[in-house]
């Protein structure tokens, strides 16, 4: 059980009940969607660029509480970061949730509230929820059109 | 639970030690079952997905590749000789189980996707063109969609499909309407493995012959719940897959009329397909070997005739009474979870139960679960065209097999309890 609730803090069921930046925005400078077929998991990143600064960011979609509040959660993160900011961020919640580059524990020092997101690592199969949303800004952010999928 | 007991309407019970069905001694013989998951008993509810394999199967694979491991057909040694006996010997038991009146209507396959696919290459561009029409369900497998849309792409012709109700169940009236000289084959499952559904097979395959159109089952999940009798239904091609059944995975059927399988061209070219080969030209051997390229799964062939062997050793009809009691349990227990709704209800039904549970997408209920050692299966099992018909993405499926009993129901209802804690 204590594994399960490192997954499901109350922020993530929060966050899941009332995603934060859940609207398209016709003003975006890049849409992208991302989508797990095996899953069915499905969203629209909508990224509005500035200067190289992130005005805004949103997204519409269906999913799990894992995918929907990392959405939500990366969305109220990112908004007025650099593009090099963003990518470092990027970075770090990926290595939190993989372990893949480095000590995780290192990488949450640098993600504050996303930190909650390290309980991911116990459940392998849930890490492709995690971090859809993330490869989908990572699309945004190189400007690939393509549909993205973590599967 | 104490509610239920008292609750005249309940689903009756099966009792683990009831005389006409032991599941505590079937379930000692999978030994998979007696282990801990995430610190919990594992309770395997994922069987529509696959069976677990019982220790006869796992012992005859373990015996096969010990004792008896040659190629086959064209040794003249002894080990040849065994494994030439043990594979056609499977193919016998093969025939018995679905009681085909020959074993050359018995054509191993990879399994049920590769059954269909190749009804679909042989039969299919061989009589079936441009402007024809294939009939299917709303509610099949993608393996029993995919390559039929395959041979439409090259040979122009056209799918159409017949929808169902609310309750999951196929919609005869709209199948009549779709039958018509156009129509040149009908591909549908037995019974549906995101639902449940049992389907009218006999009616459906009356319906079409009486156009003269051929009928293909997708007996994927049906073949480990009911009887089946292809002689009886008169249906001209079954499919199925030997894990879903209790046997092991890389092995499956199709079972064809004889007259059919007799006409059709071979599927794929290779050794042990053939009577001569020169590069002028080339004779092919007789069915089924004429649809049997390359060394096939000699083992797994072995592994799916002990599995039939164990499944007709406790006998469908006592498993089919046993599960069905299951279900009923299961179906009453679950469905009255606070917000659960069961997708797929219909009347005729066996070992699938799929729900939502509203406001928690699937996903998260399989996860939670799995940290009470209960694997259910939870997506859109391989059935989009049926969940947009149901209006879900993805649907949690608990499904039964020989060895779960209503305690195991009792502890997923447990743990169903964890998914309002979180979720609230």
């Amino acid at each position: 059980m204590s594994d399960l609730r490192e997954l499901y803090q109350e922020v993530i069921v929060d966050h899941n009940r009332k995603p934060r930046n859940f609207r398209e925005n016709a003003a975006a400078t890049r849409k992208v969607e991302g989508y797990n077929p095996l899953c069915g998991d499905k969203l629209t990143l909508f990224l509005q660029l500035e200067d190289g600064v992130i005005k805004d960011v949103s997204f519409v979609g269906t999913g799990c509480a894992i995918l929907v509040a990392s959405a939500s959660l990366m969305t109220e993160a990112l908004k007025g970061k650099t593009e090099a900011q963003a990518k470092a961020v990027f970075e770090d919640f990926h290595n939190l949730v993989t372990g893949d580059t480095g000590d995780p524990m290192a990488s949450a020092d640098q993600l504050g509230k996303l930190a909650i997101f390290a309980g991911v690592r116990e459940f392998p199969t849930r890490v492709k929820c995690a971090t859809l949303a993330w490869h989908t800004l990572q699309a945004a952010l190189k400007d690939d059109a393509q549909v993205v999928s973590t599967e | 639970m104490s509610q239920r007991a008292n609750d005249p309407m309940a689903a009756a019970r099966p009792e683990s030690g009831a005389p006409d069905y032991d599941v505590e001694r079937i379930r000692r013989d999978f030994p998979i079952l007696h282990q801990e998951v995430r610190g919990h008993p594992l309770v395997y509810l994922d069987n529509a997905a696959t069976t677990q394999k019982p220790s006869p199967v796992i012992d005859a694979v373990k015996a096969y590749y010990e004792r008896d491991n040659a190629n086959i057909h064209r040794g003249v040694h002894t080990l040849s000789e065994r494994a030439t006996r043990a594979y056609e010997d499977a193919r016998v038991k093969v025939q018995h189980f679905v009681n085909a009146a020959d074993p050359g209507e018995i054509v191993f396959v990879r399994g049920a996707t590769e059954a269909i696919n190749l009804v679909a290459h042989s039969y299919g561009r061989t009589h079936i063109g441009a402007g024809d029409e294939i009939i299917l369900t709303q509610m099949e497998h993608h393996s029993n969609i995919v390559p039929w849309q395959l041979l439409c792409e090259q040979t122009g012709a056209r799918l159409k499909v017949v929808p169902v109700n609310d309750a999951g169940e196929l919609l005869l009236e709209e199948f009549e309407k779709l039958l018509g000289p156009r129509t040149k084959l009908v591909a549908v499952s037995h019974m549906s493995n995101a639902l449940g559904t049992i389907n009218p097979v006999e009616r459906i395959i009356a319906m079409a012959h009486a156009f003269h159109v051929p009928v293909l089952l997708d007996g994927a999940q049906a073949v480990s719940h009911l009887e089946v009798d292809v002689q009886r239904l008169d249906c001209d091609f079954y499919a199925f897959s030997g894990h879903k059944v209790y046997g092991p995975t890389g092995i499956g059927v199709l079972y064809a009329k004889r007259d059919l399988l007799d006409a059709m061209p071979p599927y794929q070219g290779g050794g042990d397909m053939i009577s001569r080969v020169t590069f002028d030209e080339t004779a092919y051997s007789k069915v089924p070997q004429k649809f049997e390229a390359g060394t096939p799964n000699i083992a797994g062939a072995v592994g799916l005739g002990a599995a039939l062997d164990y499944v007709g050793g406790v006998g469908l009809a006592r498993i089919q009474a046993y599960e069905q009691k299951v279900l009923a349990y299961a179906c009453d227990a679950v469905g009255q979870a606070p917000g659960v709704r069961l997708v797929g209800t219909a009347g005729q039904r066996a070992s699938v139960l799929s729900f939502v549970i509203e406001g928690v997408h699937p996903h998260d209920i399989g996860t939670i679960l799995d940290s009470e050692g209960v694997a259910i299966r939870a997506g859109h099992h391989c059935a989009m065209p049926l969940m947009d018909r149901f209006g879900v993405p993805a649907t949690a499926r608990a499904s039964f097999g020989i060895y779960n009993t209503c305690d195991e129901v009792d502890t997923l209802v447990k743990a169903m309890h964890k998914i309002k804690e979180i979720f609230g």
